[in-house]
């Protein structure tokens, strides 16, 4: 059987969300064995031991890996995969920075974003903003991989209790350091994670008109709020709230594009949503092709309605 | 200071792309290829950083067929200074592209290197990673924006939660996000003058990479389609199906 070594995302707080699909990926390989790497980290890798599927837990305590910086990480991780036949990390951008630094330093071509185990080397992963998708085979000794989130399952938070071992690697590189972030806190459900997902688009005009429109609505429903690339350009909201090829990746229950037209891009983030709503002026909108309910109106008029009668 | 840039021929953004019947790829046939659209960032920012006299010379490199000397012809027309062209035909995986770009920047010794964040045909997201990890050099990803301080770039990333800063020694790697910068378009001077900027064919070979694929393509299919939904005439009609699907 194959022994697999992951990657547990966290923000010392709490395992996220991501980890528990990357486990659901590792099981299906093998064996899993979970790297918290952080500083003062040991609640973690508590957390990280009673998730169901892992059996393993390795703690890395160093103030050297407390900002997850790549060039730390990466060389503790390849350390490690002497011992292990495949690494996952979640295709976060804390997942995408670290594993190609670890598959080149393993010299492995990595797979990036897999969408489904096929066999022991065999997966599947969108390409072209996820207009095709490949069946891809790896030849390297080693297997170096991203996980889609939303294309597997989570396993349980609770029900295991693997043993937690400390390791060591070689700490801080002397290359990089950590100056600081600007995270929002968040008072709604973080994207990847909610049921419901409230979007805004070009449509909006600006960051207030957005605000007063989109954050009602997302109150209403308990929804999480995102975005189209053109409306956080136009600085409507932050970065993070992009949904899209090149942003987030979401699947919720129910997705309501708002004033979003619908291009390539977006699509690749958000059409795998159980219920997909669009809300647009121009019924040829290509958002409509994969809408399963649209709304042909002037947004302006029939959010604010639905807000009053939800 | 000198930076290197790499960038990729692709197809455009604007064009769907179409899955061949024989499953065995995208049909690239007759269709529009561009300059990927992070890479576009990455030379603009290279730029950028030339005009502020932070940067001397600017060197593009590609990996690709000989079309991709067209790509390279853009990148000169933006304010590179001079191409390289690693002619091949073959598909070069992410690898195989760090280990070939380091070999240009060992040769060239550049203090700053940028790539896109990811090209939009395969979406790997991995080159300028493993080109940091190959180099044993910092990486400032999905950048956001970037800031040379004497011996170190300070780059603000584009993080899942919001934006993270990293202080990195140089030389170092940056890989381009949507809002590092808006791309210019080349001049019609500056194309014309653009063709007589030098561009220099390699191969693969000249560099002593192997570029044989770690990983095979078995197949190449469409998505799932979604099945055509329904359009409600009215707000009342839509809060009627949100409560059917039991939000609201
Ligand atoms: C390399 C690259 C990566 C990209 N990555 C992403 C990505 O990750 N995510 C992403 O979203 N995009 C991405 N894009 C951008 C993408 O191509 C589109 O430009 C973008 O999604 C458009 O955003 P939009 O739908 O909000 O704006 P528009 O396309 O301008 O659409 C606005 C829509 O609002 C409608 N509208 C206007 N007024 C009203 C009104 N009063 N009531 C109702 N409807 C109204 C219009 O009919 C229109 O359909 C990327 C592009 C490139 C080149």
């Amino acid at each position: 059987m194959m022994k697999t070594l992951i990657w547990v995302e966290h923000d010392n707080t709490s395992v996220k969300d991501a980890t528990l699909s990357v486990i659901t990926a590792a099981a299906k390989l093998g064996e899993v064995t979970a790297l918290v790497a952080g500083s003062d980290c040991a609640a973690i890798a508590e957390e990280t031991a009673k998730i169901a599927g892992v059996s393993k837990v390795l703690k890395a305590d160093d103030a050297a890996y407390a900002n997850a910086l790549a060039e730390n990480i990466a060389p503790l991780i390849a350390d490690l995969m002497g011992s292990y036949d495949a690494f996952l990390a979640p295709a976060t951008t804390t997942g995408k920075n670290i594993s190609p630094r670890v598959a080149a330093l393993l010299d492995v071509m990595q797979i990036s974003d897999i969408l489904s185990v096929e066999g022991p080397k065999t997966f599947t992963r969108p390409v072209y903003a996820g207009n095709a998708i490949a069946t891809v085979e790896s030849t390297d000794a080693k297997l170096v991989i991203t996980v889609r989130g939303t294309a597997f399952d989570k396993a349980e938070a609770t029900g295991g209790s693997a043993s937690v071992e400390d390791v060591s690697g070689p700490g801080d590189a002397g290359l990089a350091s950590f100056v600081g972030a600007e995270i929002a806190t968040l008072e709604r459900p973080e994207l990847t994670s909610a049921k419901i997902i409230v979007s805004g688009g070009r449509a909006l005009r600006d960051a207030e008109t957005f605000e007063s429109v989109i954050t009602p609505l997302a109150d209403k429903l308990g929804a999480g709020i995102g975005a189209s690339r053109a409306a956080v350009d136009a600085g409507y909201v932050p970065n993070d709230y992009q949904v899209g090829q090149t942003g987030k990746i979401v699947a919720p229950e129910v997705y309501i594009a708002i004033g979003i037209s619908g291009a390539i891009q977006h699509l690749a983030g958000m059409k795998d949503s159980k219920t997909i709503i669009a809300i647009n002026k121009d019924e040829e909108a290509p958002i409509f092709q994969v809408a399963d309910i649209g709304l042909v109106s002037d947004l302006f008029t029939a959010v604010p309605e639905l807000c009053e009668k939800l | 200071m000198k930076a290197l840039v790499c960038v990729k021929r692709v197809l455009d953004y604007n064009v769907t792309p179409r899955v061949k019947p024989d499953g065995s790829g995208v049909d690239l046939t007759n269709v529009k290829m561009s300059m990927n659209p992070f890479d576009e960032i990455a030379v603009e920012e290279a730029v950028r950083l030339k005009e502020k006299g932070v940067v001397t010379e600017i060197i593009a490199v590609s990996i690709g067929p000989d079309k991709a000397q067209e790509t390279l012809r853009t990148a000169l027309a933006m304010g590179v200074d001079r191409a390289i062209l690693v002619q091949t035909d073959d598909t070069v995986e992410p690898l195989a592209v760090a280990k070939i770009v380091k070999g240009v920047a060992d040769a060239e010794q550049p203090g700053l290197l940028i790539t896109g964040k990811q090209a939009i045909d395969d979406d790997s997201n991995q080159t300028g990673q493993m080109l940091a990890a190959l180099m044993n050099r910092p990486q400032g990803t999905f950048a956001n924006e970037l800031t040379v301080e004497g011996e170190h770039v300070v780059v603000k990333r584009e993080i899942d939660g919001g934006l993270e800063t990293v202080k990195l020694a140089l030389p170092a790697i940056i890989t381009t996000d949507l809002r590092l910068n808006e791309p210019r378009y080349a001049s019609l001077p500056n194309i014309m003058k653009a063709k007589k900027k030098p561009l220099e064919i390699k191969t693969p070979a000249d560099f002593g990479v192997d570029t044989q694929p770690r990983i095979k393509t078995l197949k190449v299919s469409e998505p799932p389609t979604r099945a055509a939904g329904v359009k409600v005439a009215d707000v009342d009609e839509l809060v009627a199906k949100l409560k059917a699907l039991g939000v609201a």
